[in-house]
């Protein structure tokens, strides 16, 4: 308790004050990478979107034309078509005729291919996504800290080996042949593809507490498929920074006053090897962001890797950049708390100020 | 005497002595490495080892399974020989049939003339490893195909090797690429500090922030369509050397943080040497072990993300070939139920994969210096 009470003083909360402050030029930083990513593509949204009208026979006229490209801005100067977009994504002006025609009450941009406003089809699948990618990162520290710590206190072994193998086949098998082999697999077992997320009748009746059992089984495959691929990337900085403690003088000396083996590992060395593992949680976040994609897309899961991919593809400019935002700010959001634990872990560290 | 020459001989050894010594300890790596050099050396040699060219096609042996290697021919042992495919198509339901023709043989022959290639670019030739002559009747058309065939009747084995060449290298190039890149930036942020090092260190953050999907599919986008493949293969290395350097810098700059005061780097700095030389000559060589662990560390990654980059169409794009291409024809899971031999490639993929991690582990603990 006394412990808990410390922790909370107020050098901690001026800690994370600073970590808050510095994350602004840090989201800013992202939002110009992200306008330079979209806009780099040659052709805008609004030449694809309008030859694509005129492909299913529309007629587009001059007039709508100029319209759309004034609302987007796509004749300004690049500079300002950025503060533009930024400005739209958080702010939409509600004066132009392009805006009468869609939106109704948020304020976020619209999304050309879904005919909705960003936030929408950002929000549709924003929990869902968060609720799997937690799954995943819960699976993949379950597997990868037993095995690096059993890989750490056996160097060298037979085992060493052969769990260092099963933590790295998954890495080194691409996601999408992983997913599309346990397809088959579980079709030619079970009778049943499992794809996707949900059941006809999830979807329908949403998931309950009766479903739920179908719901983890279709969760399998996505989480042997996207989890085994981080894996190996723990096990190993775990292993290394294991290797390192036990090798320590605290370690000689607590065998020498008789302190039991699996305490010396498990109360000491595992401690000191957290730290860099915890402060790897936002990176291993990014990953799994960014390496769910393709096998959302092969699994056909119901996440936002998927719809970012088909923004992008389309030049959806909007919903991309909000999307990108959404995920960047999750990450930056995971990398914040990973240094809270970590200075809720290494008192050096919040008396420090917080050096990473 | 034998024993004290020894240790003399440990005590003498450099750095990168030790670490060869403590890097054969390592089998798996040891084994690694084999099979590396191997691939590297198959690769180098493709156009060789290969029996076809890469736009080589039969329209007869389109997707047809690895073929069949036989040795006794009515029962007389005549060496090992393939037999020519039939193909039949039953006119109710249009499955098609695939058998072989009985009547006459076509022996493997060694050191055959083939396509026409350039060894190592510029020695003109035609000679192949192995192909199939004429028939034991004079007859012509028999193929082998050792891993089966692709949708237009191309040799799955012949473009694996071919493949190897963007696929081993690309990551390799891009590892160096961001290798230096890394070191540059990494130096720059851990030695200046202050101003230098925020900025620095918040883009790093960014780059490591986004999504490497989009950052992908953006780069690649943009670049132009209708180039030529090496063109092509210097733009996919670009790509993933931008993405891939952040984390060498890091390391880099989390060592010069903790180097960078040092007494003989402050001795150094007091007898006015200048700053480069200090990076360069003094500080850099120190962790040099430590930096050439990251970088085969990070050649996996890109291997795979090579893979899936050309999965999703954004990468290397046919009729050049590399090992994603390769697998855009095991994409679903008919492909697989109907043609399993189109996963041959992928083992490729696994094999270099865990090898390279193998090999950067026994590395990382050759060049741990308390060992």
């Amino acid at each position: 308790m006394e412990a808990l009470k410390n922790f909370f003083r107020k050098d901690l909360v001026q800690y994370i004050i600073k970590r808050i402050l510095m994350f602004i030029p840090t989201l800013l930083l992202i939002s110009i990478l992200v306008f330079f990513v979209i806009q780099l593509p040659p052709g805008d949204y609004v030449s694809a979107h309008i030859s694509a009208l005129a492909s299913e026979g529309e007629l587009v006229d001059a007039d709508y034309a100029a319209s759309m490209r004034a609302d987007y801005g796509l004749d300004l100067p690049v500079w300002q078509q950025y503060i533009k977009w930024v400005k739209d994504i958080i702010w939409t002006p509600t004066d132009t005729p392009y805006y009468r025609l869609y939106h109704s009450h948020h304020n976020w941009k619209f999304s050309f291919a879904y005919g909705r406003d960003v936030w929408s089809v950002i929000n549709d699948r924003l929990g869902i996504t968060i609720g799997v990618t937690a799954i995943i990162m819960l699976f993949q520290y379950l597997v990868s800290l037993p095995i690096a710590v059993y890989a750490s206190t056996h160097q060298y072994s037979v085992g060493d080996y052969i769990s260092s193998i099963i933590g790295f086949i998954g890495t080194a098998i691409p996601n999408f042949i992983l997913a599309i082999v346990l397809m088959y697999l579980s079709y030619k077992w079970t009778g049943s593809a499992n794809v996707g997320l949900f059941s006809q009748e999830m979807l329908l009746n949403g998931v309950h507490l009766y479903n739920f059992g179908e719901f983890l089984k279709r969760m399998i495959i996505p989480i042997i498929v996207i989890g085994t691929s981080g894996t190996c990337g723990i096990i190993r900085s775990v292993r290394a920074q294991m290797l390192d403690e036990v090798a320590r003088q605290y370690v000689l000396t607590a065998r020498a006053k008789g302190v039991s083996e699996g305490k010396i590992v498990m109360k000491y060395c595992f401690r000191a090897a957290m730290n860099p593992t915890v402060s790897g949680l936002g990176g291993v976040l990014s990953s799994l962001f960014s390496g769910s994609t393709v096998t959302a897309m092969v699994l056909n899961m119901q996440i936002q890797g998927p719809v970012l991919y088909k923004a992008l593809q389309s030049q959806d400019m909007y919903l991309a950049g909000g999307i990108v935002m959404v995920q960047a700010i999750l990450v930056v959001v995971g990398i914040l708390l990973s240094d809270i634990a970590l200075a809720f872990l290494d008192p050096r560290i919040r008396y420090s100020g917080g050096g990473r | 005497m034998a024993k004290k020459k020894s240790k003399e001989d440990y005590y003498l050894a450099s750095q990168w002595t030790l670490m060869a010594r403590k890097l054969k300890k390592h089998k798996l790596a040891r084994v690694s490495f084999l099979i590396l050099a191997i691939l590297y050396i198959a690769a180098l040699f493709a156009d060789f080892l290969a029996p076809y060219g890469l736009e080589e096609f039969d329209g007869l042996y389109k997707n047809t399974a690895p073929t069949n290697i036989y040795s006794v021919y009515e029962g007389e042992h005549i060496g090992p020989y393939v037999l020519k495919i039939t193909k039949s198509i039953n006119k109710t339901d249009f499955t098609v049939t695939i058998g072989e023709d009985l009547s006459e043989y076509y022996k493997i022959k060694f050191f055959v003339h083939g396509t026409p290639y350039k060894i190592l670019g510029f020695i003109p030739c035609d000679l192949h490893l192995f192909g199939v002559g004429e028939g034991s009747k004079g007859g012509t058309g028999a193929k082998i195909f050792l891993f089966g065939a692709d949708s237009l009747g191309r040799d799955i084995f012949s473009r694996v090797l071919l493949g190897a060449r963007i696929s081993l290298t690309i990551p390799f190039a891009s590892a160096i690429i961001s290798f230096f890149l890394g070191i540059l930036i990494g130096s720059i942020s851990g030695y200046f500090g202050g101003v230098t090092d925020i900025i620095i260190q918040r883009i790093i953050e960014v780059i490591g922030a986004v999504p490497q999907i989009p950052l992908w599919m953006a780069l690649s986008a943009a670049i132009p369509p209708g180039i030529s493949t090496i063109k092509m293969y210097f733009y996919m290395t670009l790509i993933l050397s931008f993405i891939n350097w952040t984390g060498m810098a890091r390391v880099v700059r989390g060592k010069f943080l903790s180097l960078k005061n040092e007494d003989y780097v402050m001795a150094a700095r007091i007898s006015g040497v200048s700053t480069w030389k200090i990076i360069w000559k003094h500080l850099v060589p120190g962790f040099m072990s430590y930096l050439i662990v990251s970088m085969t560390l990070g050649i996996p990654g890109s291997i795979v993300g090579e893979t899936s980059m050309s999965y999703l169409g954004l990468g290397i794009k046919s009729p050049a070939t590399s090992w994603g291409v390769l697998l855009q024809e095991a994409s679903s899971v008919t492909d697989i139920a109907s043609h399993p031999h189109k996963l041959i490639p992928i083992i490729f993929v696994t094999i270099t994969v865990l090898a390279y991690n193998f090999l950067g582990d026994g590395l990382r603990d050759a060049a741990d210096p308390y060992k």
